[in-house]
């Protein structure tokens, strides 16, 4: 639809949008140094001057986030902060207003779904998204998708390449179900678990596809607290099995602060703070984000 | 090792193979013998035709959750292709022109099928309505599909399958068999495979689907396809075996609506439950007919068995989707795991 927008490749086009010269020429030469080594080598995914509305309504305001791989990087705020919509412009769900979103080095604007597990991303939803009618093994082995080359003429033959395809995506799957302890309901319907196995198994369909980066909308919530810690040691697990990178988002600020290596604190869709869990801890505009008092805002933009 | 089991693919694959093998036997080697000329013209060729058509239209609705009611239009589509195949190309045989007639219901599909890229449910059902419309109009306005006959009703080529001739209700019956066998298999080898399970991912979730690499639009219009070109053949089967002629007329809205409820009564996402619900489309109207003259005599003329058999039908659907959404199938497999429970009770 809007492929044209792909920053790197479509100059032109972004010389006939004019709103704001210097950013875009501040833009440009960070997007010209992009074919070469990466801007910062560190970076799995960085987001540039993200803004999201949907008509009225900012849900996201110049919001930056830079991840490093291999870190556990939370973005927290309280509700209707714009967490959910942030993950969503990083799939391609949402396509944002203006900044770009780099993925390994490359800047995309939309991110193009499609190919997302392509790129290495995978993400969880907040609303439970399972295959209700697929067994939990073809849940997880559907993460393999991405990967499938058989056409289906080959696959009602079966053709050996088709074979061993299926046998591959599901054997990979069998390992990331055993890794999760969910293998006692390998061959129950998704639809028929409780919330919480529910939650673990689209958590196995993610970490099936093997990304390099692994989105979690809110996988904790809903949960009890011993819940809560069990799946945090299971993302932390996870990050150092598979060395993925992982971007969670997150009510509870206190399962968070444990787990993550570095949080991004959104309110009114503005990042109001980054940093160390410490340094967030202190942080007097959070508190008073979680705390409800309400933000000074000097040029009374974002409410 | 687990992986061996594991291409074996679906978890019940064994009961299905056991049992389709112990129908398919009797279907062959008992039925012919034992049945009356009654039993194929009126039941088991329209049955056949219909499971057909209700395996091509659970694929696209049950497995990949897009609604049609153009069903009796990509019916019609087939047989008419398969009638000017088998007309207008010489020396083609009869197999060649029915795998034709189904790759042209298949493209005809995948046109029709093209709005379901951006429309969904209740308004997807209503844009597939245009192909039950467009289609009849087309077949009977241009009078080549039909060879300018002046009725708009033609003949049937005799069935010949290499070499060997299928005449007589028994010859008819074995052909359908034959074709709905092989496609039906196919159909499930399908549904069990990497592509099946995509349909189902797309129709329980198309967001996530595609973002876990579910090429979406593709495998919508391959549902559209493979679907139409299942009810493409079916459609053939249904005027070569069955009627023995073929007419617009007989692919109306009515029988879209009629294998939509096949679908549904025999249960949605099942290969078995077309066969079922097939089944109880079929004989139900001749039990109905017996039964409403033997209890009411005179009174119970054509007119008013019409009209009980679309009450009695109307009730039915009701039922099911309230009592049972998953259809004849389900019930059906609780009636078998509660005897096989009592069975080792005993």
């Amino acid at each position: 639809m809007s492929a044209s927008n792909f920053l790197l490749v479509g100059l032109s086009s972004e010389v006939a949008v004019p709103p704001d010269i210097a950013e875009h020429l501040a833009l440009r030469a960070t997007s010209a140094e992009v074919p070469g080594p990466r801007p910062d080598e560190a970076l799995a995914l960085e987001l540039y001057g993200i803004d999201l509305s949907f008509g009225g309504v900012v849900a996201l305001k110049d919001v930056d986030l830079s991840v490093r791989h291999g870190e556990i990087r939370a973005i927290i705020g309280p509700n209707g902060a714009g967490k959910s919509s942030l993950i969503n412009v990083i799939s391609g769900v949402y396509k944002p207003d203006r900044g770009h979103v780099a993925i390994n080095g490359a800047a995309y604007r939309p991110v193009p779904t499609q190919k997302l597990a392509k790129l290495g991303i995978a993400r969880t939803f907040q609303n439970l998204a399972l295959f209700k009618g697929l067994s939990v093994l073809d849940n997880v082995a559907a993460g393999r998708a991405y990967a499938g080359r058989s056409n289906f003429l080959s696959q009602i033959i079966g053709l050996p390449h088709a074979r061993r395809e299926q046998t591959d995506a599901r054997e990979r799957a069998r390992r990331v179900i055993d890794f999760l302890h969910l293998t006692p309901y390998l061959d129950r319907l998704a639809g028929t678990l409780p919330y919480g196995l529910q939650k673990r198994v689209e958590l196995a369909r993610a970490l099936a596809a093997e990304p390099r980066i692994l989105l979690l909308d809110e996988p904790m919530a809903g949960m009890t607290a011993t819940e809560k810690n069990e799946l945090a040691d299971y993302v932390r697990l996870a990050r150092d099995e598979y060395a993925i990178t992982v971007v969670l988002i997150e009510h509870d600020i206190g399962v968070v602060m444990g787990l993550s290596d570095r949080i991004a604190v959104l309110d009114y869709g503005r990042k109001i703070a980054d940093g160390t869990p410490e340094e967030i801890a202190s942080d007097q505009r959070v508190i008073d984000a979680y705390l409800g008092v309400p933000p000074e805002n000097e040029d009374g933009e974002g409410i | 090792m687990s992986t061996v089991t594991a291409d074996l693919s679906p978890p019940l694959s064994l009961p299905f193979h056991a049992g389709a093998l112990a129908v398919l036997a009797v279907a062959y080697l008992v039925v012919p013998f034992i049945g009356s000329s009654y039993l194929f013209e009126a039941i088991l060729l329209p049955f056949l035709a219909l499971s057909l058509a209700g395996v091509g239209l659970n694929i696209l609705t049950g497995y990949a959750g897009q609604v049609s009611l153009g069903s009796a239009a990509f019916m019609a589509v087939g047989a008419f292709a398969a009638y000017n195949f088998n007309l207008r190309v010489e020396a083609l045989p009869l197999i060649g022109s029915i795998v034709l007639a189904g790759l042209s219901a298949a493209a005809i599909g995948i046109v029709f099928g093209l709005p379901s890229l951006r429309l969904r449910g209740f308004y997807l059902a209503v844009s597939t309505l245009a192909a039950q419309f467009f289609v009849q109009w087309a077949l009977t306005k241009f009078g080549w599909f039909s060879n300018n006959s002046a009725s708009g009703v033609i003949d049937a080529p005799p069935l010949s399958l290499a070499g060997l001739s299928f005449e007589g209700p028994v010859g008819r019956y074995l052909f359908a068999l034959t074709v709905v066998a092989v496609l039906t298999f196919l159909a499930y080898r399908l549904v069990s495979s990497q592509t099946g399970r995509n349909f189902i991912a797309v129709r329980d979730n198309e967001t996530a689907a595609r973002i876990i690499g579910v090429p979406v639009l593709r495998t919508k219009l391959l549902a559209f396809g493979v679907s139409s070109f299942i009810i493409g053949v079916a459609g053939v089967l249904w005027a070569f075996a069955y009627l023995r002629t073929v007419e617009p007329a007989g692919f109306n809205l009515d029988r879209s609506f009629q294998i939509l409820f096949i679908v549904i009564i025999g249960g949605l996402a099942s290969i078995r439950g077309a066969f079922f619900g097939a089944a109880l489309i079929v004989v139900f109207p001749l039990v109905l007919s017996r039964l409403g003259a033997f209890l009411l005599g005179d009174i119970f003329d054509s007119g008013v068995l019409d009209m009980t058999q679309r009450i009695v039908i109307g009730a039915f659907i009701i039922l099911f989707l309230v009592l049972e959404p998953d259809g004849l199938v389900a019930l059906w497999d609780r009636l078998k795991s509660r005897i096989t429970a009592a069975l080792r009770r005993a």
